[in-house]
């Protein structure tokens, strides 16, 4: 039985120039491995997203991807300070993103919503004061 | 519509050293924010932005989009001009504005795709 390719990134939440380089190297990894373009996108957007939020919001954190025989699955897990409100978060348009990242063309409110949108499972957990954890899934 | 039609109609200046620039483009977008982009955006494969910033290439990575135009005679820098060019993404830059950018692409036949619904 061949085993799952996993892919680790640690993501430095101090520099906003360099987000979603993790999310661009799995993109790379997934492409060239075969997996199909339409897959290859879903997970792409849904990791940068996440991506994107551990920087804004939680100083950074870890993404892993596994890869089966017909499922990507996408972890992501900061320290960040927590999300009061899931339900909340989950709104589109809601957003707690500081002023200087809305210049930077985000904190719109649209990450989580999207993460869900672009894939098949998507479980969402979070302690305040602790951190937070997305675990999500593309079938393909 | 090829992207040297673009370059032609908006009188751009070619930024990247990628890509063919004769090849074929379906569709645009115009917008200043990365979310919404990467909320509603479909197949579209041309960003039209006045936003310069490292993100709106990471977006147009994500997207599969072929061809970023900065409006607004935004200047792109070194850095982002490379990045563009690691993943195969002209960049051109425009003195038009975002509305008036849109305004001749549509005009000249380049439409705006199918948007993604929202859940």
């Amino acid at each position: 039985m061949t085993e799952n390719i996993k892919l680790h990134y640690d993501v430095d939440g101090s520099d906003f120039t360099m987000a979603g380089e993790a999310s661009s190297d799995a993109k790379r990894v997934l492409k060239k491995i075969g997996i199909p373009s339409e897959t290859v996108r879903r997970v792409a957007i849904a990791m940068y997203e996440g991506e994107i939020n551990m920087v804004i919001h939680a100083d950074g954190g870890t993404a892993d991807i596994e890869i089966g025989e017909h499922t990507v699955t996408i972890k992501l897990v900061d320290q960040g300070p927590g999300i009061p409100n899931i339900e909340l978060a989950m709104q589109e348009g809601w957003s707690t993103a500081p002023e200087e990242v809305r210049n930077l063309g985000f904190g719109a409110g649209m990450g989580l919503p999207n993460m869900k949108k672009y894939t098949d499972t998507f479980e969402i957990t979070s302690e305040v004061g602790v951190g937070t954890k997305v675990i999500m899934t593309v079938n393909f | 519509m090829k992207v040297t039609e673009i370059v032609k109609l908006l009188n751009c200046e070619i930024c990247t050293d990628c890509g063919d620039i004769e090849r074929e483009v379906n569709s645009a977008c115009g917008s200043d924010m990365m979310s919404d982009v990467l909320a509603f955006v479909k197949e579209q494969s041309v960003l039209l932005t006045g936003l310069v910033n490292a993100q709106v290439v990471r977006t147009a990575e994500m997207m599969d989009m072929r061809c970023i135009v900065f409006v607004r005679g935004k200047q792109p820098d070194e850095a982002l001009i490379k990045m563009a060019e690691e993943a195969d993404i002209i960049v051109l830059k425009t003195k038009e504005r975002l509305y008036q950018a849109c305004g001749i692409l549509y005009h000249n036949g380049l439409r705006g795709g199918e948007a993604c619904s929202a859940n």
